[in-house]
């Protein structure tokens, strides 16, 4: 969608190439999302499938009874895009600044490993390790460390980690590419003319690798904020987030305009971020 | 001229190669005293260790061995943030996120000058390199000259101790540089900052420098003032690296004194003075002189020899007409020798003519003899 709205905002002579794209749009996002935002007016009947009289019901619902969720995932979606920051930052710096191509490769090659698996099993896999009698608890036993199992697993710390493990790829791999394109001869520059490396790196490497900070924050608050496996799988009922609420709401009997409801609350809080990504990417676009 | 304000001393770089394991000298071992308030060109061909040099001066490379001092402080172990010099790059390297006033501000800033003044001075900056409109834009909306402006000003308004330069007009097209050396050297008598200026311009070098470094591979071959370089080089690199320089192999026949008369290899003799380093006899030597220092005159309608001058009589090959000069080729033995006469009147233009005999003629202190 980004991509989209990009083509559009620089388009000019290319307006017609979109037309194929803006009718798919039109057919499979634009028109269920309106679908949907007119069920979220709805009221709840038998088996929870929507029907009149129209109420705004669901969304004070959504804020009243569900806030607490919605915060809740605002919150781990917020504390998983810092994480992902101050470990993917370090990181594509690591990459970047490895002498040989072989060894960034390498290390590249290393981020993007996790990928190969599903990740269904990549999080069953958190599971056996974050258990009771799981790896790391026998591991701290054998080791003394601790006396009793401690409980790691349907945790919001088990929540955060998973997360983090997922998204770091997607905040390391905008920032390495910002990264790579930053020509280090501006540190000298600046450490010409006094900056420490304290300096340097907050007046120039940081704000000329901006673009790949904002992507990357992006492209990791989005799909945390939308997770299901993750903090079903990890958190338990300590992990509960909106994907979940969605997934109660929708099946079995639930109640389908309170789902459409949520949704729509959803829907705000990603294309929000996303705003102001396309916002920024037009900037940098008129400046390069 | 007294104080000194940068010493090398025995300064070695070594990079370490790509073919396996081992190292190339960038710099090999050179050692030099830059005074204060001078403009010291370092001048040599490209790959020589100018930038080397400088980086290790600003203190973005240490050297493998050997010392550099700053007003008299071993830079051994100091880094570049607080060493009292200022670079300004080949290609400028200005910061794209700033606007032009932010990046003359920025060591200002960085020195913890309070902002009111940092801005003052900036501006002043900004007007000393007559470029007084254009703070507020981005230096990608700046031409190439106006952003060579901004970083000497971005440079200057740190008032460096010392203010390095990386072939700063390499970039520009010849007029706008011809103007900017003006500019640079007034700039730099007015300020009295000492500047190291790194060229393989012999000329801009020539122009601007108080004492030139000629560096090749590694090495400074002469460090002296441009007319010491120009008219008394001491290799055969050097005369023909700076200027234009005839090279005639020559033989020893004897020694008069301090003088000596050589052989040239169409059995001429001619006389010439010893230079100062020892010469054992029969060793091949060079004769150097350089195009416009050689008189040309026709065989048969000569005036006398005047006293202190040497003659030998070649034939003509190519005559050129470039306006100001003539210049012709004239062989002598096996060499070809280049001539140029100034075009004083229109007369002397067509004097000489293609395959004519003629006598080349030059005062004795203008050639040298260089050990091969
Ligand atoms: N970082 C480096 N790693 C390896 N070799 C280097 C490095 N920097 C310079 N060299 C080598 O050192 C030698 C001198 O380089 P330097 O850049 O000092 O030359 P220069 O005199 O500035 O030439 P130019 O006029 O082309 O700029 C060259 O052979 C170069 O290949
Ligand atoms: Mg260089």
């Amino acid at each position: 969608m980004a991509l989209w709205l990009r083509g559009l905002v620089r388009g000019r002579g290319y307006a017609l190439l979109s037309v194929p794209a803006v009718v798919w749009l039109v057919l499979f996002f634009i028109a269920p999302v309106i679908i949907v935002l007119g069920i979220s007016f709805m009221s709840r009947g038998t088996g929870g499938l929507p029907v009149l009289p129209l109420t705004l019901d669901n969304y004070s619902r959504t804020f009243n009874v569900f806030g607490g969720v919605i915060g809740q995932s605002v919150r781990f979606a917020l504390i998983t895009t810092i994480v992902c920051l101050l470990l993917g930052y370090p990181m594509a710096y690591f990459i970047k600044t490895r002498r040989t191509r072989w060894a960034k490769g390498v290390a590249l090659f290393l981020v993007v490993l996790p990928f190969w698996t599903n990740l269904l099993i990549r999080t069953y896999a958190w599971r056996f390790l974050l258990a009771r009698e799981g790896l790391i608890n026998s591991l701290l036993l054998e080791l003394r460390l601790i006396d009793a199992p401690i409980q790691i697993l349907n945790t919001e710390f088990a929540v955060i980690l998973g997360l983090v493990y997922g998204m770091l790829p997607f905040m390391v791999l905008p920032i390495y590419a910002s990264m790579e394109r930053f020509d280090f001869r501006y540190i000298e520059a600046a450490q010409d003319l006094g900056a420490g490396a304290w300096a340097a790196f907050w007046r120039v490497l940081l704000p000329m690798t901006l673009p790949g900070v904002i992507a990357g924050c992006v492209l990791v608050f989005v799909p945390s904020i939308g997770s299901y496996v993750t903090p079903d799988l990890l958190g338990g009922n300590r992990g509960l987030m909106i994907a979940t609420l969605l997934a109660s709401q929708l099946t079995g009997s639930g109640n389908m305009p309170q789902g459409a409801a949520i949704s729509m609350v959803l829907l705000a809080m990603i294309v929000v971020p996303l705003a102001v990504y396309v916002w920024t990417g037009r900037k940098e676009g008129q400046r390069g | 001229m007294s104080d000194v304000k940068v010493r090398l001393v025995n300064v070695v770089k070594e990079f370490p190669s790509q073919e396996k394991s081992g190292q190339t000298r960038a710099v090999d071992g050179i050692s030099f005293d830059i005074y204060d308030g001078e403009f010291f060109a370092m001048l040599g061909p490209s790959g020589c260790g100018k930038t080397t040099t400088l980086r290790m001066i600003a203190g973005f490379e240490q050297p493998t061995s050997g010392e550099i001092i700053l007003d008299g402080v071993p830079m051994q172990g100091v880094p570049a943030f607080q060493r009292p010099v200022n670079t300004v790059f080949q290609d400028y390297v200005l910061f794209p996120h700033m606007t032009v006033l932010q990046n003359v501000m920025f060591g200002l800033q960085m020195a913890k000058v309070p902002q009111a003044e940092a801005r003052r001075r900036a501006q002043d900056a900004l007007d000393l390199v007559r470029l007084p409109k254009v703070a507020e834009r981005k230096p990608r909306e700046l031409s190439g000259g106006q952003q060579q402006r901004v970083a000497l000003a971005r440079a200057l308004v740190n008032r460096p101790s010392v203010l390095l330069l990386d072939e700063p007009l390499g970039a520009l097209d010849l007029k706008l540089r011809r103007e900017m050396q003006v500019e640079l050297k007034a700039m730099q008598t007015e300020l009295g900052i000492t500047f190291v200026y790194v060229t393989h311009d012999q000329e801009e070098a020539l122009t601007m420098a108080d004492r030139i470094a000629v560096m090749a591979g590694g090495h400074v071959l002469q460090i002296g003032t441009p007319s010491a370089i120009y008219e008394t080089p001491n290799s055969r690199f050097v005369a023909d690296f700076i200027g234009e320089t005839n090279f005639l192999e020559a033989q020893l026949v004897r020694r008069q004194g301090a003088e000596g008369i050589v052989a040239l290899d169409d059995d001429t003799q001619v006389r010439v003075a010893l230079p100062e380093r020892g010469i054992s006899d029969d060793q091949l030597v060079t004769l150097a002189i350089r195009p416009e220092r050689l008189v040309i005159q026709p065989y048969n309608s000569a005036p006398p020899l005047p006293d202190g001058w040497e003659e030998v009589v070649g034939h003509v090959g190519q005559v050129q007409y470039i306006g100001t000069d003539m210049r012709y080729y004239v062989r002598i033995g096996g060499h070809h020798v280049r001539v140029r006469a100034q075009n004083a009147t229109a007369a002397t233009a067509h004097l000489i003519r293609e395959r004519e005999v003629v006598r080349l003629r030059w005062q004795r202190d203008n050639a040298r003899l260089l050990i091969q």
